[in-house]
């Protein structure tokens, strides 16, 4: 694909992608590998009128119909209609009006209030604000389908998701997203040019600081980051305030605890990232996420942090030969949890309050939660999806760094709430993270201004307060 | 008029007139009165509260930026680009040599026409990608790559452009260099306006002009701007509007959408961020009609100030 529309389609979506778990316009995965069967036996189900059983946990009406929305950014559409085979093999009298788009907000906004969709995914840069949805009622809570038997593996629901996914999709003690794609964030490198110069990847900041200068020797940035969309780099001092200061912090933080940002820690935790611009390891320039990508592909920086949708997103210009490898955020030697992992589920599906089919929402959720359908999704968008074992069979070198990342981290996942509870603090956030990383504010100014934002947004009454338990 | 012809316009009227008033002035009916309540946008239930939006709307310090930010644009857009169009449109009209044919534009100057005008038939969206790619804040950048190129740059410290909220003259430089988008995508525009204008002009205004021994400089100041008077001013009203907007240039060409960290704030992007990020649509709507009575009085007051008698020719 040529630049152009790829930087097109980026106009639209980059406002906020918040979650994104495969982003990119440029790779929808081949079509042609499709196969008419999911893989699911069709079973024989004598579902009449709305009676519930273990098949049919939410007693859907045969013969009606549910209409599905589908974004269709990076991740694709094909993968969902994979899912719609899945589901009318075991219910094939209700009717799925399946149609994907891009204008998420644009199109389901608009009929919230009185004819929505019965089951949107929610996603992309024109997406509906989460809180706003919960706090306004328009969207309803899915614990039901929690507890509900899994489409086709021992257990319920929840117990087949990744761990995270429940938690990603709770707000107010209740459970209303469904996030069907699992993301990794980290620090990417180029294992075979690693490999060939004799380097050894860090895996704390003292060990990369070390490897900085021979890495500069050799006309190349030790780093470099999307300056220009404020969420890639809040990622990494997010990552970093969680290892070095320890979850609670984090979890104060989120709560818009007094004083949260001055804790122990949070500062220690800045100062390695503003000794990175500092000492000017970071490539010049203010890239946006596909030009700093690219200048990475393309040699000029040693290591960039994104998510694991990256190879999917660059996939037309991978030269031969790189190996595409994700390692953990680095740590500093006395940190409270440097083996927690930055993951979380994304990619979030919510039913409207006011939808007419909810029984068959939360029916086909179950389809693409279950295990042939999480695995037709990973194998179409080379993207773990959130329910346990997608990606068991697909081979691919950059999904296997990001798995053994996760195999070998701690108890916990990295997860920050904030910017999804308050739309000012995630502006507010992203702001000062460009502003750190742009060498205008110190790593103690940062934490003074996050501070006196989240005492602001404490103190405006207008806006209705959310609370992290877990 | 006599009463068949009333009916039959009516008739033809009818139509047109209900769907503007369905489509047009309804919704901003309805706006003037979501912006009384703290309607979220998402759900059918809302509170009345009155002018409270209003009275948040002074205390706001976003917004406040914001507007001077739009009041910058609101001198420096129409200022820059009428002088820019004028000139252009003088040159390619009257600022040529004159010669036994009478006045003429400068040579060539049919070709420059179409190519200053060419901006204007680019959509919004092409010349953001266009002006990315020229703004680009690396050596591959169009500007950084020539001028490090040439030894002017730094590789080091390539200029930010549209990243750079330092300064200049008290401005953030990113508005200026939003500014010389603006100006650079609408000048070809008023140039055709301006030359339009200047054609009607009778010629032999300019040649008793030629004959009492006036240059370019006076036959610009002396009989083309007045003459130019009322175009000019309507020119002045309609890139009051656009400086007013300016939305699609910060949202695409800025970091964080009127970042860095609001140096590019305007009106348009902090009520875009309060409608559908904060979801506070009343106070959104209330932003939205401050800005609307502010537009209307900026127009009444605009054209009355250059109200004079017309000159006929």
């Amino acid at each position: 694909m040529s630049i152009t529309p790829e930087n097109l389609g980026d106009l639209s979506r980059r406002t906020l992608l918040r979650r994104a778990a495969a982003a990119g316009l440029l790779a929808t995965p081949a079509a042609s590998l499709l196969s008419a069967c999911a893989g699911s036996e069709p079973s024989k189900s004598d579902d009449t009128g709305a009676a519930k059983s273990k098949d049919n946990p939410f007693g859907v009406k045969d013969g009606s119909a549910v209409k599905v929305v589908i974004f269709n950014g990076g991740l694709g559409d094909q993968w969902a209609k994979e899912d719609k085979v899945v589901f009318n093999a075991k219910h094939p009298n209700i009717t799925v009006n399946m149609s994907s788009t891009q204008k998420i907000k644009t199109e389901e906004q608009p009929k919230m209030a009185t004819q929505p969709s019965d089951l949107v995914m929610n996603s992309g840069a024109d997406m509906m604000d989460r809180s706003t949805l919960i706090n306004e009622g328009a969207i309803e809570p899915l614990d039901d389908l929690l507890t509900a038997p899994a489409w086709d593996s021992e257990g319920t629901v929840a117990d087949s998701l990744l761990p995270g996914t429940v938690g990603d999709g709770t707000q107010n003690g209740k459970f209303y997203v469904v996030n069907v794609a699992y993301t990794v964030w980290g620090n990417w490198y180029n294992a075979a040019l690693f490999k060939k110069e004799g380097w050894q990847a860090p895996t704390t900041w003292d060990e990369f600081f070390a490897l900085a200068p021979k890495i500069k020797a050799k006309g190349m940035a030790p780093y470099v980051h999307d300056a220009v969309h404020g969420y890639y780099p809040r990622w990494g001092l997010m990552a970093s305030i969680w290892k070095t200061a320890g979850k609670q912090v984090v979890v104060d933080i989120d709560n818009l605890k007094e004083n949260a940002w001055k804790a122990d820690g949070v500062l220690k935790a800045l100062e390695p990232w503003e000794k990175l611009v500092k000492d000017r390891l970071l490539l010049p320039g203010k890239l946006d996420h596909t030009q700093s990508q690219q200048a990475w592909l393309d040699g000029k920086a040693a290591f960039i942090q994104v998510g694991t949708w990256l190879k999917n997103e660059m996939s037309a210009t991978i030269p031969p030969g790189f190996e595409l490898t994700l390692s953990d955020y680095w740590s500093n030697a006395d940190d409270k949890a440097p083996k927690d992992v930055f993951a979380a589920s994304g990619e979030g599906f919510v039913v409207p309050s006011k939808a007419p089919n909810k029984e068959a929402a939360k029916e086909f959720l179950r389809a693409i939660l279950s295990k042939a359908g999480s695995a037709k999704f990973a194998e179409l968008t080379k993207s773990l999806a959130s329910t346990k074992g997608s990606g068991d069979n697909v081979q691919d070198s950059a999904l296997a760094s990001a798995n053994t990342l996760m195999k070998n981290g701690g108890s916990e996942l990295i997860s920050i709430k904030f910017q999804d509870f308050y739309a000012d603090l995630d502006k507010e956030s992203q702001n000062l993270s460009e502003e750190l990383m742009a060498g205008r504010l110190t790593a103690q100014q940062f934490v003074d201004k996050m501070q006196a934002a989240a005492d602001k947004v404490a103190k405006d009454s207008s806006i209705k307060k959310q609370t992290r338990t877990a | 008029m006599r009463h068949g012809v009333a009916r039959f316009v009516t008739g033809f009227l009818a139509l047109p007139v209900a769907l503007y008033l369905f489509y047009v002035v309804w919704p901003f009916a309805q706006a003037a009165g979501y912006s009384l309540t703290d309607w979220g946008g998402y759900s059918d239930s809302q509170r009345f509260v009155g002018l409270d939006n209003y009275v948040r709307l002074l205390s706001d310090e976003l917004i406040r930026k914001a507007f001077w930010h739009n009041v910058f644009f609101l001198i420096t857009v129409p200022l820059f680009t009428i002088a820019l169009a004028l000139f252009l449109a003088f040159l390619l009209n009257v600022g040529g040599r004159e010669d036994r044919a009478g006045i003429r534009g400068v040579f060539g100057s049919a070709v420059y026409k179409v190519i200053f005008f060419f901006p204007q038939v680019l959509s919004l969206v092409v010349i953001a990608v266009m002006w990315q790619q020229i703004y680009r804040t690396d050596r591959q950048g169009l500007i950084n790559g020539l001028l490090i190129k040439l030894g002017l740059g730094d590789p080091e410290n390539p200029i930010a452009f549209t990243a750079d909220p330092e300064p200049f003259l008290g401005v953030p430089a990113v508005l200026w260099w939003l500014l010389l988008i603006a100006v650079w995508s609408g000048a070809g525009f008023y140039m055709v306006l301006f030359s339009a204008a200047m054609q009607s002009i009778p010629k032999d205004i300019y040649e008793a002009a030629l004959l009492d021994g006036a240059g370019r400089f006076h036959t610009f100041f002396r009989i083309t701007l007045p003459l130019l008077r009322d175009t000019i001013s309507v020119a002045w009203v309609y890139l009051g509007f656009i400086a007013l907007d300016m939305y699609a240039l910060v949202f695409v060409m800025t970091p964080s959408q009127g970042g860095p960290n609001h140096a590019s704030e305007i009106f348009a992007s902090v009520l875009n961020f309060t409608a559908f990020q904060k979801g506070q649509f009343g106070y959104a709507c209330a932003m939205g009609v401050a800005l609307a009575i502010f537009t209307i009085l900026l127009a009444a007051a605009q054209l009355r100030i250059t109200r004079r008698d017309r000159i006929e020719f």
